[in-house]
């Protein structure tokens, strides 16, 4: 399967099952489009027809070029076979271990966001706070099972998790404690809105935990829009001289600037700017996800814009980079030469399998954007999961999970979406959120292009 | 005149394989 597209005066090639790239230029790409179709001598006769105003376009040429696309073909570099679908099949048989926890250290948040997907921390439910015993216990399923996987993940998580900060560290201590006898690796993260940031806080933060997410959604007017705390009052000033120091103290590595954009700031990109002209330099920005008649749902007409968002964004950074001054987005972090190999690419963040998230009562839900949904309730840290009908729809999710997608030359990529998108847009996790694969596609193509971008610099 | 310029990248069809599960899991 090939997928072509232009961009920035990039004529770019992807071949979807051997993940390779081409840059070709205009003559080669329409060869290329005309390749499977037609004869040699149709598409010979069209070449020379489009370009018969540049000489350098011969029969001769053309059939050179036609020579490259072959060899290419047959070296397993364009039009490959796609051979993954058995693989998709025995992989998600395979995978009963569990490698990652989202650790709901608090039901509870000292800010009031109106778009909050958890309710303002709460997740439908009353306010609470995970016991030590309780997340003790998480760590003790956590190992358990995960079969002979080393690598093992946490995310303190919320709410807010800093409002419950004496139990984080608790249970830092206690998987210290017991990673080496069991051969385990821990890596934590935590995300937090900043507010209860301090020096104590920052010290434990930069000796415990590999990355740290930092809410923030861009420009003060932007981000105290829907960022408040329970009086009413914006936390920008506040959380910006906290961010600040943190990321200095961590010599501005490992962590993420995550930001979310509405229908209220479709321009996001000046956001992410905002944010880098602050010395931010790791950026992420997502889309809302709330119910489509929430006044900041984005919308049909947001589409195009924010598509062209998404282009001007790569150009940008392109043209930062050049001057010295480079900052990363989380979507456009894709790595051609050392990427994920073919089972990850199929399966994707194993929410409900290989991922799960934990009440603060000890509830085991398959990803963070479920829980407080009953039917979506997997099981518990004691007992563990019972709701086997539930995951194995889950153990379904994957890139050749849905008809729709089999001809979609994204999938490799996305590895069949994120679930809970599905969930919220169609009612099901097997559905097809089209707006979410729109802007997907949007954000590969540009993510490729300034791959492609870099190669032609060298 | 070379029309077509091939990026250097991982070829997925090698990696089937060579399915570890220890990378990081959105």
């Amino acid at each position: 399967m090939v997928h072509q597209y232009k961009l920035n005066g990039y004529n770019i090639v992807l071949d979807t099952c051997s993940g390779s790239v081409h840059t070709v230029d205009e003559v080669a790409y329409d060869i290329i489009s005309m390749y499977k179709s037609a004869s040699e001598e149709e598409i010979a006769e069209a070449i020379l027809k489009k370009y018969a105003h540049m000489p350098d376009v011969t029969r001769e040429e053309i059939l050179l070029c036609l020579g490259d696309i072959k060899a290419l073909e047959e070296s397993g570099k364009l039009y490959s076979e796609d051979e993954y679908e058995d693989l998709a099949r025995s992989y998600k048989n395979n995978s009963n271990v569990i490698k990652a926890l989202c650790l709901h250290v608090a039901h509870t948040c000292n800010l009031n966001c109106s778009y909050c997907f958890a309710s303002q921390g709460k997740y439908q439910g009353d306010r609470a706070v995970m016991s030590f015993e309780v997340g003790k216990q998480a760590f003790d399923f956590l190992i358990a099972n995960s079969g002979a996987r080393r690598n093992l993940e946490v995310d303190f998580f919320g709410g807010e998790p800093l409002m419950n900060w004496d139990v984080v560290k608790q249970l830092v201590a206690y998987a210290r404690s017991i990673e080496k006898e069991h051969n385990k690796n821990f890596r934590f993260t935590l995300t937090t809105n900043g507010l209860l940031i301090d020096d104590e806080v920052i010290d434990f933060l930069n000796k415990e935990m590999s990355n740290v997410v930092l809410s923030l959604d861009g420009r003060k007017e932007v981000h105290d829009l829907f960022r408040k705390d329970y009086a009413g009052n914006g936390s920008y000033d506040r959380i910006i001289p906290k961010f600040k120091r943190l990321v200095e103290s961590r010599g501005g590595k490992n962590y993420y600037m995550r930001g979310t954009f509405t229908h209220n700031n479709v321009d996001f990109t000046e956001d992410i700017f905002h944010m880098a002209d602050l010395g931010f330099t790791e950026l992420s920005m997502e889309p809302v996800v709330c119910a489509p008649d929430d006044p900041c749902a984005l919308t049909d007409e947001d589409l195009p814009k924010l598509c062209e968002q998404y282009e001007i964004l790569a150009k940008e950074m392109i043209k930062r980079k050049k001057e010295g001054r480079p900052f990363t987005f989380y979507h456009y972090m894709i790595d051609l030469k050392n990427g994920p190999c073919i089972y990850k690419r199929i399966t994707g963040c194993g929410s409900g399998t290989e991922y799960m998230a934990v009440t603060p009562w000890g509830e085991l839900f398959p990803c963070h954007q479920f829980v407080g949904d009953p039917k979506y309730s997997l099981g518990n840290i004691w007992d563990g999961v019972k709701n086997k009908e539930c995951q194995d729809e889950f153990r379904s999710c994957n890139a050749y999970a849905r008809e729709e997608c089999r001809d979609c030359w994204a999938k490799l990529y996305c590895s069949g979406g994120c679930a809970a998108n599905a969930y919220h847009a169609t009612g099901s996790i097997g559905g097809i959120y089209k707006y979410g694969c729109d802007l997907f596609k949007k954000r590969i193509e540009c993510a490729i292009m300034m791959q492609v971008a870099e190669a032609e610099e060298q | 005149m070379n029309r077509i310029k091939t990026i250097e990248t991982k070829d997925l069809n090698k990696t089937v394989k060579n399915g570890c599960g220890e990378c990081q899991t959105c």
